[in-house]
């Protein structure tokens, strides 16, 4: 069957069985491999993609579920070559190590911010329970996301001074 | 992992919905978030024909208060339950026991009729809505049907209700008065299944326990009502002596099973111990309301 969904702000449609995963859709149909499969059983969190601004893990999401609505992955956080807060925040911060777990950390905590700008890091880690990291623990990923934060706070402060710390134009 | 070939069919309105389940209902699943339903799929522990995706129906994601019940829709999610003021307010242990469930991810899609309907014996929401004495509201194209929460579990993931109905809606008998609940779970990390949950809740009159409801997760073939154990409390002032019998008699109701998170004594013990706890810090919460 036809589904139609915008991903990353542009409209995307594939002819697809009703069985076919949204991961599945993303990384085959669409050929966006940042979102990873990891356990493909709803534990670890590396498939974790936003629906209508809300984190969800995509491997437990049929793709026709999605249909109509407004899906963000990781290949939609930079902006041409300027990297998100988020993505300067797991940069700077040395916030992964193999990388795996990343796409899915950050799909998740780019939307945490969205709903708390300030978190504290029991919120964080809060927000990541669902994720899992094997390479070396959270400690990092918690001061990325500070780090992300900081960041959009000065922003709004001043945002030229912001978007050169950030690698923009 | 890919679920078996189904047939998808995701109507817009709830007739229409109903009409489907008439005609095919015997073959087919419900989906509300699919955060149960799913994962069976791709087990295929679960195969149907035809999957049913409620998940668009109009005017089910509400959260209201009817008629001395708050109303909780059937494509009311997890999240939508923590971030209800007013659940906190009248239905506390609703969302101290939603803290709990799954992980933020999966409690942003799955939904409290979907886990309640889904009727595995691990699951939290039927422990929580036995202890508060919820009834389901079902729907089929001959109309409509209350059904209580005590009975409506048959066994792990089989319930009484029909394959041509659907569930619109969890009714939750409003706490009245001097009330308060408790939520107690193990669990080994975020995400897995209760090695034990309890779910406790008080209503007093005075100093005496009004009404008492007890739900046990993780320890029988369903989620359990603890029904011995809420009657030895039922018209007594709680004391210590009283609290410790009450717990035996839970202990007593629950039937685990040796596995990878314990053995069935010490599941049994950790029953016994929730249910002290989880009386004594209703019994506080009940206290500190004003009557």
């Amino acid at each position: 069957m036809k589904v139609t969904m915008r991903v990353n702000g542009v409209e995307r449609s594939g002819d697809i069985e009703p069985r076919v995963l949204l991961v599945d859709f993303l990384r085959t149909n669409l050929a966006l491999t940042g979102t990873h499969v990891g356990c493909d059983t709803t534990s670890c969190g590396a498939c974790s993609v936003q629906i209508d601004g809300e984190p969800v893990k995509s491997c437990t999401v049929l793709a026709v579920q999605a249909e109509g609505r407004e899906v963000k992955t990781v290949e939609g956080l930079a902006n041409g070559a300027a990297l998100a807060p988020i993505q300067v925040g797991f940069h700077e911060e040395h916030g992964l190590q193999c990388g795996f777990c990343t796409p899915g950390m950050m799909m998740v905590t780019s939307a945490l911010l969205e709903r708390n700008p300030n978190p504290t890091d029991d919120e964080i880690r809060w927000a990541i329970s669902g994720n899992i990291c094997r390479c070396t623990g959270y400690m990092n990923i918690v001061k990325a996301v500070k780090h992300a934060a900081q960041m959009q706070a000065e922003a709004v402060k001043a945002p030229e001074h912001a978007a050169v710390a950030g690698g923009g134009e | 992992m890919f679920p078996a070939a189904f047939d998808y069919h995701a109507p817009s309105s709830l007739a229409e919905a109903l009409s489907v389940l008439k005609e095919r209902g015997d073959d087919a699943k419900v989906m509300a978030g699919g955060q149960s339903l799913i994962p069976l799929l791709k087990l295929r522990f679960a195969q149907p024909a035809l999957v049913v995706d409620i998940g668009r129906l109009p005017g089910m994601a509400e959260i209201k208060r009817d008629d001395g019940h708050m109303r909780v829709g059937a494509l009311v999610r997890h999240v939508d339950v923590e971030r209800s003021t007013e659940l906190a307010k009248l239905v506390p242990l609703m969302v101290e026991g939603v803290h709990w469930i799954a992980d933020p991810l999966v409690r942003n899609r799955g939904t409290v009729v979907g886990s309640v309907c889904h009727a595995d014996p691990a699951g939290d929401w039927g422990s929580i809505m036995l202890a508060l004495n919820a009834e389901l509201v079902a729907q089929s194209s001959s109309g409509e049907r209350v059904i209580p929460l005590d009975g409506f579990f048959q066994g792990p993931f089989t319930t009484s209700l029909r394959p041509d109905e659907v569930v619109t809606a969890i009714r939750i008998p409003l706490p009245a008065g001097r009330a308060g609940g408790s939520f107690h779970k193990l669990e080994r990390k975020v995400g897995d299944f209760a090695t034990v949950a309890v779910s406790v809740q008080l209503q007093l009159d005075g100093n005496k326990v009004k009404k008492a409801g007890i739900g046990l997760t993780s320890v029988g073939s369903t989620n359990i009502k603890a029904k011995q154990a809420e009657q030895a409390l039922v018209g007594h002032e709680l004391n210590d002596d009283l609290i410790a019998e009450a717990a035996r008699l839970a202990a007593a109701a629950a039937e685990p099973k040796d596995d990878n998170r314990g053995t069935a004594a010490y599941k049994k013990d950790v029953v016994r111990v929730y249910v002290q706890r989880g009386l004594k810090a209703a019994l506080a919460r009940a206290q500190e309301v004003k009557a």
